[in-house]
């Protein structure tokens, strides 16, 4: 059963899951770009099957192009799953 | 890539036409090296039995597993690979088709089906595959591909277009996951002694540097390196198991 999507649930998700990839859990904020924090589109890619193991939502190539920063992620999930 | 990583237990390598030929000795010599193996095949539901029998017969683990690649069977494969044996660690997208004629002469159809089964359904397999692999940091998955693509054969431009393809797709695949401990690699044939190819196999020797047709055991060794944990360096390429052919 996918849970429910929340911005709280989301960025939550995110926190916990970029620090595999080499960040800091202290350089996470919803402003912080991906560039900066190191994280490229593999990264990306596996955060977004992450995501859909969780939450169901199905980000393509194309979203995860579009986002920059943290906060541009958690927006793109909460939008695709409404 | 870096360190060397060890193949994860109960790791499962998914082999797609697998009831005989090059695919049968495939799975046997993986399943000899430790993997479980999935032995997928789309019709010869007894050659699939003789290979999971000889198999389980030399003390290995494997599960025949029937499925249309070209035909949507992909992630159900997965599903049955994983239930019944683990994880698939590797995949060798070794299922294809020809459908031979002149270019002049090859209608819609026989160009669909080689590209559909050659290289779309690699395409679709590896997909599904390296989803699990990169975030279990180890993965293997290896195309077999073909001398022809790469050399022209008049009569096989459906084919030389699929089995080029595949070559193409394994180095960009190989580039974008290789630092998550997956390895993508083709293995390029030549001429090989197959049911499909016995009454050929005599002519064309005169063509090949070694002057013999190839054993599917020698196509299975090359396939066995590159699963192997040695060869977790080597990514992105093709290696051609044809006697000098190629060269």
């Amino acid at each position: 059963m996918a849970a429910t999507v929340t911005p709280e649930a989301v960025e939550k998700t995110i926190i916990e899951a970029l620090p595999q990839f080499g960040v800091e859990e202290s350089d996470i904020s919803r402003d912080a770009t991906f560039e900066d924090l190191d994280v490229d589109s593999l990264d990306l890619a596996e955060l977004s099957q992450i995501i859909e193991d969780e939450y169901g939502v199905q980000l393509k190539g194309d979203d995860v192009g579009r986002i920059k920063t943290v906060g541009d992620a958690i927006d793109m999930v909460v939008t695709r799953a409404g | 890539m870096g360190d060397l990583v060890s193949r994860p237990e109960n790791a499962t390598a998914l082999v797609t036409g697998a009831s005989r030929g090059i695919g049968a000795a495939i799975a046997k010599g993986l399943a000899a090296d430790g993997w479980a193996v999935a032995v997928n095949y789309r019709s010869d539901a007894d050659g699939a039995k003789r290979t999971v029998q000889a198999i389980e017969a030399a003390g290995g683990r494997a599960v025949a597993i029937q499925g249309d690649v070209a035909n949507g069977a992909c992630e159900d494969l997965f599903e049955r690979a994983e239930a019944e044996l683990g994880p698939v660690m590797a995949l060798i997208n070794n299922a294809g088709v020809t459908a031979d004629g002149l270019a002049v002469q090859l209608d819609d159809d026989d160009w669909s089906k080689v590209i559909d089964t050659n290289l779309t359904a690699a395409f679709r397999l590896t997909r599904r595959a390296v989803r699990s692999m990169i975030r279990a940091r180890y993965g293997r998955v290896i195309n077999i591909a073909s001398v022809v693509g790469p050399r022209a054969n008049a009569g096989q431009a459906n084919y030389a277009a699929a089995k080029a393809g595949l070559i193409g797709m394994t180095k960009t695949v190989a580039t974008e996951v290789a630092r998550r401990g997956v390895t993508v690699n083709a293995v390029a044939p030549g001429f090989i002694e197959t049911d499909m190819t016995a009454d050929l196999a005599e002519r064309a020797a005169e063509h090949i540097p070694a002057r013999r047709p190839g054993k599917p055991e020698d196509v299975a060794a090359a396939v066995r390196y590159l699963a192997s944990d040695d060869a977790g360096y080597v990514t992105g390429t093709t290696l051609y198991v044809d006697g000098g052919m190629s060269a």
